[in-house]
C-alpha cells in the first residue's frame, strides 16, 4: 500500500498509459514532452491503471486526461480542483490528479487552488505554465510579465503577475515545486515524488507555447543558457549552479545572492545548503521569489515538503470515532429519537 | 364552541387558535415559538408554523425591522397552513405590537409586555403616543402583562445578572401561554434541563419563570377564560413534529440507506438552506460525509466529483447559489452523471429577502443554463413531504443517471407539521447497478430508460475520459459532428421524457371533471388546500391538483387540466408554473400572485376561486 491506495502487481510500461485518442496539441508544444514523462513515470509510482484519475478543467492543458489511459474527468473552467477533492474525499483509495495551465488554475480556478492547499487534500495538481492563453489564442494569463504585449494588452499589460510557488506556499500548500518541460529527466524525478508525497502537491511545469509565447522559457532550456540561469534544488545540497558549477547562493540576511566559489573570497561552506523540510516557510518563500531578481538563477525541483494529516484522513477518522461512540446509525432509531406520540 | 366552568374560570372549547409570538430578534421568540409547538404537537393537536425573521441576526432593540416573529395554527381536525391571521398576538414590545397590528383578527386577543412600552421604545418603534391607552387598540381584547417586572420578580434571589434575567422573560411569556392553553409545562422543563445541562443556575431560573408564567395565569384576575383545543383526530401510527430542513435531511440519508450508497454533501452555508448541511454533518455515524466547500461552484463540483467515483451526490444550496451552480449542472448534464440539487427558495432577485421565502426560482431550475440542458425538476409541498421527496429525487438522478433539481422553500423548509413516521423497511429500495463487465462496455450506450452505465473509478479495464465536450453516441469520445450533437441534444431530453414512466400520476382532490381546478406546486399545498376546503364547505364544487414532479410533468397532466373549464394557479412568483403550462398545453389558466416574503394567504384564494366561480355557480 501507497498513500492507502492499492500498488501494482503486473509491471506496467509507458505504452499501457497511452489512451486510443489522437494528441491535438499543436506540433512542437511542451504539453508533449509533459504527457510523455507522465506516461514514463506512472509505471513506478506504484499505483494500479484503475485506481488513478486525471481530472482537468479548460485550457490546452486540459484536454490532458483523454491521453491517459485512466479514469479521466475533462471539466468546466477552473473547477478541477474542487472536483477532484470531492473525489477524493468520497474516495480514499483512488490517486486523483490534476492537469490544469496557468490561466485554469491561477486565474478562474484560484479559489479552488488555494482551499485545496489550505485543506490539504491529498490531490496531486501539475500547472502547465506557459504565461499565456493558449486556447483562447493569445490573450495575456495571470502569470504574464508586466508590460507583456498580447491581444488583450496591445500597449503592455499593467498587471503584476501570481508567482505561482509563493502563492502555493502561502496557501500553506504541504508540497511545491517546479521543473521544465524540456528537462524530461528533471520532470519525472517531481512527478514520482509528487505521487509520493501524501497532501496536496503542487508542481509548476514552465512549459513553451511555441504558438503564442514561444521561447518565453528559452533562457531555463536553451543549451548556451541553461547552466547559468537554473538553480535546480536537491535537498541536503549546497545551491551550486553555473557551468562550471562554481556559482553558488549565498543567504545574506534574507536576501539571496550570488557568490563564486572560486574567487578566492568563498568557498562551498557559505553557500545556503537545501532544506526541502524546512519547517519553517521563510526561506522557501525566499527561494520561490528569486524570479523576483533577473540576477538570480530560477529555482527548480522541490521548494518545500512537509507532512501533515490530510483532510480525506481526517474525515474518515472523524467517522470512525463518531460510530465508535454512537454506534453505526440506525435511520430507524433517528426518527423515533426526537419527542414522538402516538395516535 | 363549548364553555365550562373551572377553577373560577371559564374554560373554552375551540376548534383552532392561530397564536403569534412577536418580540425583538433577542428575545428568543423562535425558541418559544418552537417550544409552544412541540408540546402543542405532543398533546395531539395538528399543527403548522411560520417562523419570521429578520435577515440581522441582532438587529438594534426595539426597531420595526428587527421584530422577529413565530405564527403557530393548531387544531383538534386537520389543518394545513399557519393560519391567515392570528387570534392571539403576543407582543414583547412596541414595535413588535406595530409590525403586527394590521395582520391580526378583528377582536384579537392582544397580550403585552408593558413594561417595554416606554418613551424610549415607543420612539424607536416610532409612535408619537402610547397605543396602549390612545385608542389605538380599540375592539381588541388586550391584556397588559408587566412581563419584564414579574420575570425579575420571580428571580430576585438568585445571583443572576439583570441581563440574564431579562433574558429568561420570553419563559414568562411561554408560561402564561401554556396555562391559557391547557398545555402541559414539563416537556419544556425536560428540554430547558437538557440545553442548559452544563448551566444548571440557568436552568433553574428559566424553569422558575415558566412556572411563575403559568401560575400568573392561574392566579391573576386578567384572564377569565382559557381555552382548550382537543387533540386532532389524525391516522394512526407515531407522530414527531418536523421542519423541511430536517425531513430533507433525513429523506437523504433514507436514500443514501435505501440505495446502499454513500452519501456524499458539498455544499456552502446559505439561508435557508445551512440547516440541511447543518444536520447532515451531524450523521457521521451513517457514514455520511459533509463537505463544506470555499463556495457554492465548489459545493457542486465536489459533488460532482463524488459522483463520478460512485457516491449518492448532493448539492445544496438557496437561489442565488443555484445560479452560481449554473454552470456545473450543465456539467452533470453533460457528463450524466447523477446528481440531487436542493434549492430552498428565498426571495430573489439578488440577494432579495434571505430569510423570507417565494417560488421564484421555478423557471431558473428548469432554464437556468447555456445550451439545451435538461433536468428533472421536483418540487415538496408541504415540511414532511420534503422527506419523501428527497428520496423520490435521488432514486429518479440514481435510475436516470441525471441532475434532479428540487425545489423546497423558507417557508417549507422552517415551518413544521406533525408527521407520521414512515417504517424504513417498508420504504422500497433504490436499485443501483454499477458496470463492471469489460466486454461490451461503452460510457454512452444506453438502457431503456436511455441511462448510460455508471463505471466507477477503480473497475479494472473500464478506465474511459468523460467531460463537458459534446460527447459521441454510444463511444463516449469526443465530438464536433453535427448529427451527432443534433442526436445527443434529442437523447438527453427524451430521457428527462422517460422519467414519466417512473412517477405517479397527477391526482385530482374533489372530482375529476368540472368547472374549476385550483392546480398548485411547492409549497403552496396548504394555502391551497385550506382555500379549497373552505369553498368547500359552503357548497361549492371545486377541485384541487398539485405538482410535485414539474419535469417533466405526470403523464396524465394534460387530461386532468382539459378537464376542466377554469384552472387557476396561486404561485409566490409573477406566474412562473402558469408559463410552463400555457406554452405546454396552450391553455389559458388564471393567475393569482404574491410576491410578499409570505405564503399566500388563504382567504385570497378563496376569494379568488368564488370571483371565477360567480355567484351561485357549481352551488
Amino acid at each position: 500500500m501507497v498513500n492507502n491506495i492499492d500498488v501494482n502487481e503486473v509491471k506496467l510500461t509507458a505504452k499501457d498509459f497511452s489512451s486510443d485518442q489522437d494528441v491535438r496539441w499543436c506540433p512542437g508544444c511542451g504539453d508533449y514532452s509533459i504527457l510523455a514523462q507522465v506516461q514514463r513515470t506512472f509505471p513506478d509510482i506504484g499505483v494500479k491503471k484503475e485506481n488513478i484519475v486525471w481530472v482537468s478543467g479548460i485550457g490546452c492543458s486540459s484536454r490532458f486526461p483523454y491521453y491517459m489511459n485512466t479514469y479521466g474527468f475533462h471539466s468546466i473552467h477552473g473547477r478541477a480542483p474542487a472536483i477532484a477533492t470531492g473525489l477524493k474525499i468520497s474516495r480514499p483509495d483512488l490517486s486523483v490528479w490534476v492537469a490544469t495551465g496557468d490561466g485554469d488554475l491561477m486565474s478562474i480556478g484560484g479559489n479552488h487552488f488555494i482551499h485545496a492547499c489550505r485543506k490539504n487534500i491529498d490531490i496531486k495538481i501539475l500547472m502547465f505554465n506557459n504565461r499565456i492563453y493558449g486556447l483562447t489564442k493569445g490573450q495575456y494569463s495571470p502569470t504574464s510579465e508586466k508590460g507583456k504585449v498580447t491581444k488583450t494588452t496591445p500597449y503592455g499589460s499593467i498587471d503584476y503577475p501570481f508567482n505561482p510557488a509563493s502563492l502555493a506556499l502561502g496557501a500553506e500548500s504541504t508540497f511545491v515545486a517546479r521543473s521544465l518541460d524540456r528537462d524530461p529527466k528533471h520532470l519525472q524525478s517531481i512527478i514520482k515524488r509528487a505521487a509520493d508525497h501524501k497532501g496536496t502537491a503542487f508542481v509548476e511545469i514552465l512549459q513553451n507555447c511555441n504558438i503564442f509565447n514561444d521561447g518565453a522559457f528559452a533562457l531555463l532550456t536553451d543549451k548556451e543558457t541553461k547552466a547559468d540561469h537554473v538553480l535546480v534544488l536537491e535537498h541536503s545540497k549546497p545551491m551550486l549552479f553555473g557551468k562550471e558549477n562554481n556559482l553558488g547562493i549565498k543567504l545574506d540576511g534574507f536576501r539571496p545572492v550570488v557568490i563564486d566559489i572560486n574567487d578566492g573570497k568563498h568557498s562551498v561552506s557559505d553557500v545556503w545548503v537545501h532544506n526541502e523540510e524546512d519547517h519553517h516557510p521563510i526561506r522557501s518563500f525566499i527561494l520561490a521569489h528569486m524570479t523576483d531578481d533577473p540576477k538570480l538563477p530560477t529555482p527548480i525541483g522541490i521548494f518545500r515538503e512537509v507532512i501533515k494529516p490530510t483532510y480525506d484522513e481526517g474525515i474518515t477518522e472523524q467517522i470512525e470515532n463518531v460510530t465508535k461512540k454512537k454506534g453505526r446509525g440506525d435511520l430507524q432509531k433517528l426518527l423515533f429519537e426526537s419527542n414522538t406520540w402516538e395516535v | 364552541m363549548e364553555e365550562t366552568k373551572s377553577n373560577g374560570k371559564t374554560v373554552q372549547s375551540l376548534n383552532d387558535v392561530t397564536v403569534m409570538f412577536a418580540g425583538d430578534s433577542g428575545d428568543g421568540m423562535q425558541l418559544t415559538g418552537t417550544q409552544f409547538s412541540n408540546t402543542t404537537a405532543l398533546v395531539g393537536n395538528d399543527l403548522s408554523t411560520l417562523p419570521d425573521y429578520p435577515a440581522e441576526i441582532r438587529a438594534p432593540a426595539g426597531t420595526l425591522y428587527g421584530v422577529s416573529g413565530f405564527q403557530l395554527h393548531f387544531s383538534s381536525s386537520d389543518i394545513h397552513t399557519p393560519g391567515d391571521s392570528p387570534d392571539v398576538l403576543v407582543a414583547m414590545n412596541p414595535a413588535a405590537l406595530k409590525v403586527n397590528l394590521k395582520n391580526i383578527k378583528e377582536h384579537a386577543l392582544i397580550i403585552v409586555n408593558t413594561d417595554s412600552f416606554d418613551p424610549k421604545n415607543l420612539k424607536i418603534a416610532k409612535y408619537d403616543s402610547n397605543p396602549l391607552d390612545d385608542g389605538t387598540l380599540e375592539g381588541f381584547h388586550v391584556i397588559h402583562v408587566p412581563i419584564t417586572s414579574l420575570t425579575t420578580n420571580a428571580l430576585r434571589d438568585t445571583n443572576l445578572s439583570i441581563k440574564e434575567i431579562t433574558r429568561s422573560k420570553n419563559f414568562f411569556a411561554l408560561g402564561m401561554m401554556y396555562w391559557l392553553y391547557n398545555r402541559p409545562v414539563e416537556p419544556t422543563i425536560e428540554w430547558i434541563k437538557q440545553k442548559f445541562a452544563k448551566n444548571p443556575d440557568i436552568a433553574a431560573a428559566n424553569e422558575a419563570v415558566l412556572k411563575a408564567g403559568y401560575y400568573f395565569g392561574d392566579q391573576t384576575e386578567l384572564f377569565t377564560t382559557r381555552y382548550s383545543v382537543e387533540s386532532a383526530n389524525l391516522p394512526k401510527g407515531v407522530y414527531r413534529n418536523i421542519s423541511g430542513n430536517e425531513a430533507t435531511a433525513i429523506g437523504l440519508v433514507t436514500a443514501s440507506e435505501l440505495s446502499g450508497l454513500p452519501l456524499f454533501l458539498g455544499s456552502y452555508p446559505i439561508t435557508p438552506a445551512s440547516e440541511i448541511l447543518q444536520y447532515l454533518s451531524t450523521y457521521k455515524n451513517y457514514g455520511v460525509k459533509t463537505f463544506q466547500a470555499e463556495d457554492e461552484i465548489s459545493g457542486i463540483a465536489s459533488a460532482i466529483g463524488a459522483s463520478f467515483g460512485g457516491s449518492l451526490a448532493i448539492t445544496t444550496t438557496s437561489g442565488p447559489g443555484l445560479a452560481l451552480k449554473a454552470e456545473a449542472i450543465g456539467l452533470a448534464v453533460m457528463t450524466e452523471l447523477p446528481l440531487v440539487i436542493i434549492n430552498v427558495q428565498r426571495g430573489g432577485p439578488s440577494t432579495g429577502l434571505p430569510t423570507k421565502t417565494e417560488q421564484a426560482d421555478l423557471l431558473q431550475a428548469m432554464y437556468g443554463r447555456n445550451g439545451e440542458a435538461p433536468v428533472a425538476v421536483l418540487a415538496a409541498s408541504t415540511p414532511s413531504d420534503c422527506f419523501h421527496m428527497a428520496i423520490e429525487a435521488s432514486r429518479i438522478a440514481l435510475n436516470f443517471m441525471t441532475p434532479v433539481i428540487l425545489l423546497t422553500d423558507g417557508y417549507i423548509a422552517n415551518g413544521a407539521e406533525p408527521w407520521k413516521m414512515p417504517l424504513i423497511e417498508e420504504l422500497e429500495k433504490i436499485e443501483v447497478k454499477f458496470a463492471t463487465e469489460v466486454e461490451g462496455f461503452f460510457p454512452y450506450s444506453r438502457n431503456e430508460k436511455l441511462s448510460r452505465p455508471w463505471a466507477k473509478p477503480g473497475t479494472p479495464g473500464l478506465e474511459h475520459r468523460i467531460g463537458g465536450l459534446e460527447k459521441a453516441n454510444i463511444t463516449g469520445n469526443v465530438s464536433h459532428d453535427p448529427d451527432n450533437h443534433d442526436l445527443m441534444c434529442k437523447l438527453r431530453t427524451e430521457k428527462i421524457q422517460r422519467i414519466q414512466n417512473d412517477i405517479p400520476e397527477l391526482e385530482v382532490d374533489g372530482p375529476s371533471k368540472g368547472d374549476v381546478l385550483v392546480l398548485g406546486w411547492g409549497g403552496t399545498y396548504g394555502s391551497i388546500r385550506e382555500a379549497v376546503d373552505r369553498v368547500r364547505k359552503s357548497g361549492y364544487k371545486v377541485s384541487q391538483a398539485h405538482l410535485k414532479y414539474i419535469n417533466p410533468f405526470p403523464k396524465n397532466t394534460r387530461e386532468v387540466l382539459n378537464n376542466f373549464k377554469h384552472i387557476l394557479i396561486p404561485e409566490i412568483n409573477l406566474g412562473q408554473l402558469a408559463r410552463i403550462i400555457r406554452s405546454e398545453f396552450l391553455l389559458p389558466v388564471i393567475q393569482l400572485n404574491q410576491v410578499r416574503g409570505l405564503p399566500i394567504k388563504s382567504v385570497d384564494i378563496q376569494n379568488k376561486i368564488l370571483e371565477i366561480l360567480g355567484g351561485n355557480n357549481g352551488k
